[in-house]
């Protein structure tokens, strides 16, 4: 099969699985708009500045402070989840009230200060971030780096916990019963406001878990997560933010078509998320799983 | 009224002796900043549609010229018409897909879009790549009539095309079509159930936007004489939403006078690198959370305030 289309296997399974590990990231940081903007209503700009912050902690932990990359994988999460709880605290909690329009203002300000300081202390070249569990397994039809197997399988586990934790826990339950009528559940005696902050640190916190992940793969840079949240942008249109098996589908399904397109028609791999999304607009404007309101 | 009037006289005239006065590419510069604001400001701020992806129009223009004047060696006015041209297409179909969707997946899908054709520049061979166009020689307009060496000669012809853009944006707005697209900024649902059909206004209001962007994107690249990849990014994008923010959505005046401040800023903070942009990052935050009528709603504000209505 592999000889009538003229691509050799390994070249295939390799850009399948820099493909799905994309979509792991993708995946990763459109559940985290999608559980940020069902809570707050604003579309956190400040998502790539996040990651970039998880990577970047990762990366000062192990340099400065020696600590090793599984300890940062719980402990960059945290401090960055922290910050984004102050950030909801001081900033994002007065602006609720308005039109979505100045959240996605805010938090597009607040990733142009986190990226432009973050810019001026480091400059913006990468730094590299050791690969914490080195070499791989020959598959017969592909080379497998144990850490990049490690990182899909991360992200699944992930996934699904956080889909998991919204869909199936009782926490989880009072959070999307304040998404659908907050007033009703203040009623109930449940802090909604510090449901939402927390709401607020959890998406913060995972887009910065994506970021610890991806320090060994990338370059830890200032500016890692600039293009990246356009892409995520472009894939929260098309799965629509109604369903968090969605997000998690869309993901990883736009990371293997990316990857397709990479051993099929290179020129075209950077552009094809976003063809999708014009198609997407076309038949379903609401998006895969999107529900129209 | 009148003192609205004589506002407007004061600030023609200080137009027409500004060049004597302060550097003309910085003025005409200036000017096409404003013209691109307010382009953007007519979808924002009397359609309320959110466009975060305003720079594809404004670039790609900007390389249309560049390839008609340069590789194609052909005058100046036919690379500005080639702009405009280009960039009301792309509007239109960047427009009927984006309006396909409210609010601010809008924002999201023209920003998504403007990353796409950002990406396309960077490969496509009559861009440039990298290096984008450069050295696009300035040729005289009107068949040899005015010659552009002179940059004060061509401070006024680019006067003429910001002041032609600033007008027709004015008549759109109080034209009757206007009064449809404050509408349906307003109300939506109201204006439909009247018999309006809003798509079809949201995307000629669209269109009419995005060549005005390209008129601005053509005119900056023959004033600068190139076209690059920074024109079509993301962060033009954004910075033109700055400019329409600073001065103040949905005023006809507040975009320019946003303009000017901006690019004012860039132009002293050059050599501070990368906190030109933490400054801007700034600016949003605290126009968003304390002065969200911008500089001259809040001016006029005042104005009223001090002087009750009567």
């Amino acid at each position: 099969m592999f000889e009538l289309l003229g691509i050799p296997p390994q070249a295939l399974f390799g850009q399948l699985l820099l493909g799905l590990i994309n979509g792991a990231f993708y995946a990763m940081l459109s559940l985290g708009l999608a559980v940020i903007f069902g809570m707050l209503n604003v579309i956190n700009f400040t998502h790539g500045a996040q990651y970039m912050m998880g990577a970047f902690a990762a990366w000062l932990m192990l340099t400065i402070l020696d600590i090793p990359f599984w300890v940062a994988l719980v402990l960059a999460p945290l401090v960055v989840g922290l910050f984004g709880v102050v950030l909801e605290k001081v900033m994002l909690k007065r602006i609720y009230h308005l039109d979505h329009l100045y959240g996605f203002l805010l938090t597009f300000g607040l990733a142009l200060v986190i990226e432009g300081l973050f810019q001026w202390k480091w400059g913006s070249s990468g730094a590299p971030y050791p690969s914490p569990i080195p070499g791989g397994t020959n598959l017969g039809f592909m080379f497998l780096p144990t850490y990049r197997g490690f990182v899909v399988v991360a992200a699944l586990v992930i996934c699904l916990a956080t889909w998991y934790g919204i869909e199936r826990t009782r926490l989880g339950a009072y959070l999307r019963a304040a998404t659908e009528n907050p007033t009703l559940v203040r009623a109930f005696g449940i802090n909604v406001p510090r449901l939402i902050t927390l709401t607020y640190g959890l998406g913060v916190g995972l887009a910065a878990l994506a970021g610890v992940l991806a320090a060994p793969i990338q370059q830890v840079s200032a500016l890692m997560g600039t293009n990246l949240v356009l892409v995520v942008f472009a894939v929260v249109v098309i799965g629509g933010m109604g369903s968090i098996m969605g997000s998690i589908v869309t993901g990883f399904g736009l990371g293997l078509v990316e990857g397709l397109t990479k051993v099929f028609y290179p020129p075209a791999s950077n552009t094809v998320i976003f063809v999708v999304m014009a198609i997407v607009l076309l038949v379903k404007p609401a998006g895969l799983f999107g529900q129209t309101k | 009224m009148t003192a609205q009037r004589v506002m407007g006289v004061a600030l023609l005239v200080a137009a027409l002796v500004a060049p004597w006065f302060a550097y003309p590419i910085f003025l005409m510069t200036a000017l096409c900043f404003a013209l691109f604001a307010c382009a953007f400001n007519l979808l924002l701020g009397y359609v309320g549609l959110m466009s975060f992806g305003h720079a594809m129009f404004f670039g790609i223009s900007g390389y249309f010229f560049g390839h008609v004047v340069k590789a194609w060696g052909m005058a100046p006015e036919l690379g500005i018409l080639a702009g405009v041209a280009g960039a009301a297409v792309l509007g239109a179909v960047t427009g009927a897909l984006a309006i396909r969707r409210q609010g601010i997946y809008f924002a999201m899908i023209t920003l998504a879009f403007a990353q796409m054709i950002y990406f396309i520049c960077i490969q496509a061979p009559f861009t440039g790549g990298e290096d984008g166009l450069q050295g696009i020689v300035r040729k005289p307009l009107l068949g040899g009539l005015i010659p552009t060496k002179d940059d004060r000669v061509l401070y006024y012809v680019v006067l003429a095309i910001f002041l032609f853009g600033y007008g027709t944006i004015y008549r759109i707005i109080h034209s009757p079509f206007g009064q449809v697209l404050k509408a349906i900024r307003d109300n939506e649902q109201r204006a439909v159930s009247l018999g309006y059909e809003a798509d079809r206004y949201k995307l000629l209001a669209f269109v009419l936007s995005a060549a005005l962007a390209g008129l601005a994107g053509a005119t900056k690249a023959m004033v600068l004489q190139f076209a690059t990849l920074t024109d079509v990014s993301a962060a033009m994008s954004g910075e033109v939403v700055l400019m329409a923010l600073v001065g103040g959505l949905g005023t006809i005046i507040g975009p320019v006078v946003g303009a000017f401040i901006i690019i004012t800023m860039q132009n002293y903070l050059a050599a501070a690198g990368e906190f030109v942009l933490v400054i801007q990052g700034m600016i949003f935050v605290v126009i968003v959370m304390a002065f969200r009528k911008g500089l001259v709603g809040e001016l006029a504000d005042w104005w009223k305030s001090r002087r009750p209505a009567g």
